[in-house]
């Protein structure tokens, strides 16, 4: 099963604006991009010569808060009510 | 002390937290439980074990109302190789008799029902609300500011129970960030079967319930574990690797969990399944030497954002709940002396570490850096041990000495004997 498939099966609100925000110039000088395999959502992708962020598909784990090398994420939680959310848990 | 200040603030609908807002309030305090999700239990998630004791200590004979899935009588661990596993496992009738051990539980339904309960206990619960930030005054908590307009509250004591991530007490000092080794990145899919399937599958009789673990090929030979917990009419499958592994691995969490489905052994147990859910979670696993400090001048910290979870014996909601009641406990004692001081909240730490809680994690704290030096325990060993009981076990007229010869001389050719030796001398000091 692809994981476009899985995310799709889960409720999302997306928030108008991201609650995921790089700094671009950390992104740029990091050479191994960890964040854009370890995501379990995919929500990090390298396109075009900068890291685009689907935060519209955040499983909101934490996992990129922490293992981003430069640890320059400002990661917060989307707003109340918005995001995932899981019906099974 | 203000007026419009409640006796408590309890950040986050999740076992700790619900618990402690469920024990102030039916000892009739004013309690407020803030939760970010959409309902107590939406942003929640766990492999998916629930342990009696624990929660009968808070609601006794809570599993003839709540919505458990199935009691556990089997527990098994598989130490898998790509074909194979060695399985080793306990099935009890004991554990078939009412009061059982343990449940399956899927969060979504068993957070919203305990919220519930808090509920009709008189807490007040404000769903679809992050908690932003502590509020202080005088080197004391006073509050908790939250996202919504003049969403200020304000409380004698706060007790925070927010999750893992933890961003409350990070924010404010109390805790450091968390490293890559410290946290278990888990994916899980939650697969719907038939009831009758299940059952027949996992040998069960109505109601009864197996839980597998799974270590080593499915972790690609790196820390971290596989499960297989049957629910009611679905199955949770998972899998959780060190978060510096998943690094190293180049792998995503995605790629391993769909190998583990289709490894042979394992793609028969999920047969004609359906996925319905997929979910991500940040496990805790840093153990004893990576809690934070427990309590400050009027605030306690309980469950995953306290990192309170065992990660030898996958123990977490049954220290969540355990930490959340000691904290409302200590929270009351604090109420009767007048004084919610730093000082009187250490009584919940030695509360925490008279219980089994920081005795297990304390008695485990060597854990965690054992095995991040020791992958050969996700890796060789799985692979020998599979090796040497298809070796014993297939009969094919060899002699049984010149089958252990064999076997020895597999192992030691890829970990001396010394090594061996030494690993296993280790492995039975950590975790004695």
């Amino acid at each position: 099963m692809k994981l476009e498939d899985k995310l799709y099966l889960l409720r999302f609100k997306p928030d108008e604006k991201t609650h995921l925000k790089p700094k671009e110039e950390d992104c740029q000088r990091c050479e191994s991009r960890p964040c854009t395999l370890f995501c379990p959502a995919q929500v990090y992708k390298w396109e075009g010569g900068k890291l685009v962020v689907s935060f519209e598909n955040c499983l909101e784990c934490g996992s990129c808060r922490i293992g981003c090398r430069f640890v320059s994420l400002d990661w917060r939680y989307p707003r109340g009510g918005y995001g995932v959310s899981f019906r099974f848990g | 002390m203000r007026e419009d200040a409640f006796d408590a603030i309890v950040v986050g609908a999740g076992p700790a937290g619900t618990a402690a807002a469920y024990l102030l309030a039916k000892s009739g305090w004013q309690v407020v439980l803030v939760e970010r999700g959409d309902y107590p239990g939406a942003k929640n998630v766990m492999g998916g074990i629930l342990y009696r004791v624990a929660m009968e200590e808070i609601i006794p004979s809570f599993w003839k109302e709540a919505p458990v899935e199935r009691h556990i009588t089997e527990q098994r661990v598989w130490l898998l190789s790509s074909d194979s596993a060695f399985s080793v496992g306990y099935k009890s009738d004991r554990l078939a008799k009412d009061p059982y051990n343990a449940f399956t539980v899927l969060r979504a339904k068993f957070d919203s029902w305990f919220a519930g309960k808090a509920e009709e206990a008189g807490a007040i619960l404000v769903p679809q609300t992050v908690a932003e930030e502590l509020i202080w005054e005088g080197g004391r908590v006073i509050g908790v500011r939250t996202g919504r307009q003049e969403g200020d509250l304000f409380a004698s004591v706060v007790i925070l129970a927010e999750g893992v991530n933890s961003l409350l007490a990070k924010k404010a000092g109390l805790h450091p960030e968390i490293l890559p080794h410290q946290v278990a990145l888990a994916v899980k899919e939650t697969i719907c079967l038939p009831k009758e399937r299940i059952e027949d599958r996992f040998n069960l009789e109505d109601g009864e319930g197996t839980a597998i673990e799974i270590v080593g090929e499915n972790t690609k030979g790196r820390v971290g574990a596989g499960f297989i917990y049957t629910n009611r009419e679905s199955l949770s499958v998972g899998v959780g690797v060190l978060l510096s592994d998943l690094v190293e691995l180049k792998l995503t969490p995605h790629d391993l969990i769909e190998a583990m489905k289709v490894h042979p052994l394992i793609r028969r147990l999920l047969e004609g399944g359906k996925t319905e859910e997929y979910a991500a979670h940040l496990v805790p696993e840093g153990g004893w030497s990576a809690i934070p400090p427990l309590f400050a001048d009027g605030l306690m910290i309980a469950g995953d954002a306290a990192m309170l979870v065992n990660s030898v014996h996958r123990e977490g909601s049954n220290m969540a709940l355990t930490s959340g009641r000691l904290a409302a406990e200590c929270a009351l004692k604090a109420k009767e002396m007048g004084d919610f001081s730093a000082k009187t909240l250490s009584r919940y730490r030695k509360a925490l570490e008279e219980s089994f809680v920081l005795q297990d994690l304390r008695r485990y704290r060597k854990v965690s850096d054992f095995f991040s030096g020791h992958n050969q325990f996700f890796s060789l060993y799985p692979e020998m041990i599979n090796e040497a009981a298809h070796e014993i076990l297939v009969v094919d007229s060899v002699p049984k000495g010149e089958k252990v010869r064999r076997i020895k001389e597999t192992i030691f050719k890829k970990r001396s004997k010394f090594q061996f030796l030494k690993d296993f001398y280790h492995f039975w000091r950590i975790i004695r």
